[in-house]
């Protein structure tokens, strides 16, 4: 501990590692954009040709009519709640390691539920009409089914993405005045524009901080309600598999843990390529891999959890779903989701593998792979085995929702990747103040 | 008052010297000042919150908030009753649904209302830079602007100086 106070960087270091950042990006950056806006142009042209020639281009049939959009839906809502976790829950807890993450979080955050907001639109088909989700003012005085858990969700994630975006913001307009002082020419007018006037004034200060704090607060239900409303989507439904009170803390749980991966996916390469070894230092991956721990411990015991209700059920059609989905067509998804989601994450419990960035990254990787699945089994094979033999159905991708999906990947990292060199990926202001203070009189007491 | 009012700049490099300053000056009677700091700073704070209320921007949020909750079950309720469907065998107004919708826009509403209360309060967006706003205060320097009569610039200089500021200017 004693030589990373010795080397603790100052308040000028951090605002010149921050623009450091910004430096004009080299070939791999290029390349890697390159890579990443093919595979969107690829998403893009699949989307169209769902346009045009219709949603069997999807490979939707009954009764698999939610398949992967939905799967991948759920999935990258789930991506989103890592983010405002650290940003609100670990606020709100004080807990200091989340600094130097924190920001480039929170733009996963708004970049994976832009993402997710997606997928209701490209899997309603004629996502011209989305506006009827709305409630706005027409002639026949027609509403949505206030009822329906369907309207519900288009409230939580429309208010999600608000209020994650507005705290965004606030969280930037401090750091972007920084780099406005700092910066030259066009850069400097352009954030000159998006900093506000802000000038770090005590009134300015006074405001700022009890907003951010009730901000927080209000993002900390917010977020736990997100995937809850998420989950009653399914578990309002009768369909076996589905109709369970589980569903909200599982789905949260698994959101989270999820999250978490997508973090490191994400931060293991900036800390790397951006040499910001001195701000998310072994501490702060150690505290993620523990976090990612954690989840998939509760994430295990509700899978069994899970198992037992239906066993225990006395429901034939409840038991007959699960013995379905443990031995027949999309057996393989389950077991690879349990070895992804239980066993994965159990080499965490051992403290070098918690620092190991190649660890980390492996296990990471297989967490969304395994949580990408957790969401396809229960979407895809409980649709596929429901109450009558008349109603089952065997679904697989198409060409088209595949190359969908993928580009939703790509348009996610094509957002974050533009976002880190325009923005500070590293929140100046919140290192700053986790740094000793400059003090000059040592006597007088040090760091706080 | 602006007009006939001299303004004293002081730049600091630490944060003990700006809280003596910030103190000396205090006792002096120069209560029309503003710090700039870099990043919000506890010891700052302490002194300068001795004489002055809680932000109100908790007031916009609470605001905010209730008006969210009133208006999602308002807007709930009211649209049931247009057409009167029942659905699943559950009444028309039925309560625990339409409280999802009032949470999510007491969310909603409560957290606009806060950034607007954060941005009227705090005088943002600020078109033009204050003219004793220095742009080391967004990196690594705090700053103190006195606002004084117009006889009085030189003992403020002083008191600065000797609290340990690197550069006084007016």
């Amino acid at each position: 501990m004693s030589d990373t106070r010795a080397a603790s960087p100052t308040f000028a270091d951090v605002t010149r590692d921050v623009v450091r950042t910004l430096e004009p990006p080299g070939n791999l950056y290029f390349a890697w954009m390159c890579v990443v806006a093919l595979m969107l142009a690829g998403g893009i042209g699949a989307w169209t040709g769902q346009i045009w020639w219709g949603m069997g281009m999807a490979g939707k049939r009954v009764p698999q009519m939610w398949a992967m959009y939905i799967t991948s839906f759920v999935f990258w809502i789930g991506i989103g709640h890592a983010g405002t976790l650290i940003s609100a829950i670990l606020y709100l807890f004080r807990a200091r390691w989340r600094t130097s993450i924190y920001r480039a979080a929170e733009a996963m955050t708004i970049f994976a539920v832009m993402t997710a907001g997606l997928f209701p639109l490209i899997h309603a088909g004629r996502m011209w009409f989305a506006y009827y989700l709305l409630p706005y003012p027409n002639q026949r005085l027609l509403w949505p089914n206030f009822r329906s858990p369907l309207v519900w969700d288009v409230f939580a994630i429309s208010t999600y993405l608000t209020i994650s975006t507005v705290f965004f913001i606030v969280g930037l307009v401090p750091d972007i005045a920084a780099l406005r002082d700092v910066s030259t020419g066009w850069r400097r007018r352009i954030y000159a524009m998006l900093a506000l006037g802000w000038e770090g004034s005590d009134s300015q200060w006074r405001h700022y901080r009890r907003a951010y704090g009730l901000l927080a607060s209000l993002a900390t239900p917010l977020v736990l309600s997100v995937h809850s409303v998420v989950s009653w989507d399914f578990a309002m439904a009768l369909v076996p598999g589905w109709h369970s009170t589980l569903f909200a803390p599982f789905f949260v749980d698994g959101a989270i843990f999820s999250g978490f991966a997508m973090v490191l996916i994400l931060v293991l390469p900036m800390r790397h390529f951006f040499r910001l070894h001195a701000y998310i230092q072994e501490k702060h991956l150690d505290a993620m891999g523990k976090l990612i721990l954690v989840t998939g411990l509760v994430l295990t015991y509700f899978y069994v959890c899970e198992v037992f209700t239906s066993l225990y059920s006395g429901d034939e059609i409840e038991k007959a779903s699960l013995f379905w989905k443990v031995t027949k067509n999309y057996a393989w998804a389950l077991w690879l989701m349990y070895f992804c989601n239980c066993v994965s994450p159990l080499i965490l419990f051992w403290g070098k593998a918690r620092t190991s960035p190649v660890v980390l990254y492996v296990v990471s990787i297989l967490v969304l792979i395994g949580m990408w699945f957790e969401r396809f089994n229960i979407i895809v094979p409980s649709l596929g085995h429901d109450f009558y033999p008349y109603t089952w159905g065997i679904y697989y991708p198409s060409p088209t929702d595949t190359m969908i999906v993928i580009g939703s990947f790509a348009w996610f990292f094509l957002l974050f990747l533009g976002f880190i060199k325009v923005m500070p990926s590293l929140s100046v202001v919140e290192v700053k103040e986790t740094l000793p203070p400059p003090i000059k009189d040592r006597s007088h007491g040090g760091h706080r | 008052m602006a007009a006939t009012a001299d303004t004293v700049v002081g730049v600091f490099a630490h944060v003990d010297t700006t809280v003596r300053a910030l103190e000396e000056l205090r006792s002096k009677g120069y209560h029309d000042l503003a710090v700039y700091t870099p990043v919000p700073v506890h010891e700052i704070e302490e002194v300068l919150e001795r004489d002055r209320p809680v932000s109100r921007v908790r007031l916009f949020t609470l605001i905010g908030g209730l008006t969210g909750t009133a208006s999602g079950f308002l807007l709930t309720i009211w649209s049931a009753m247009q057409w009167g469907l029942t659905t699943g065998g559950k009444p028309v107004v039925s309560i625990p649904p339409f409280v999802v919708i009032a949470f999510e826009l007491t969310i909603l509403f409560g957290g606009l209302a806060t950034v607007i209360g954060m941005a009227v309060l705090g005088r943002l967006p600020r078109l033009r830079p204050s003219p004793s706003f220095d742009p080391r205060f967004t990196n690594d320097r705090f700053g103190i602007a006195v606002h004084c009569a117009p006889g009085r610039s030189d003992s403020v200089r002083e008191i600065l100086r000797t609290a340990g500021a690197e550069e006084v200017r007016a």
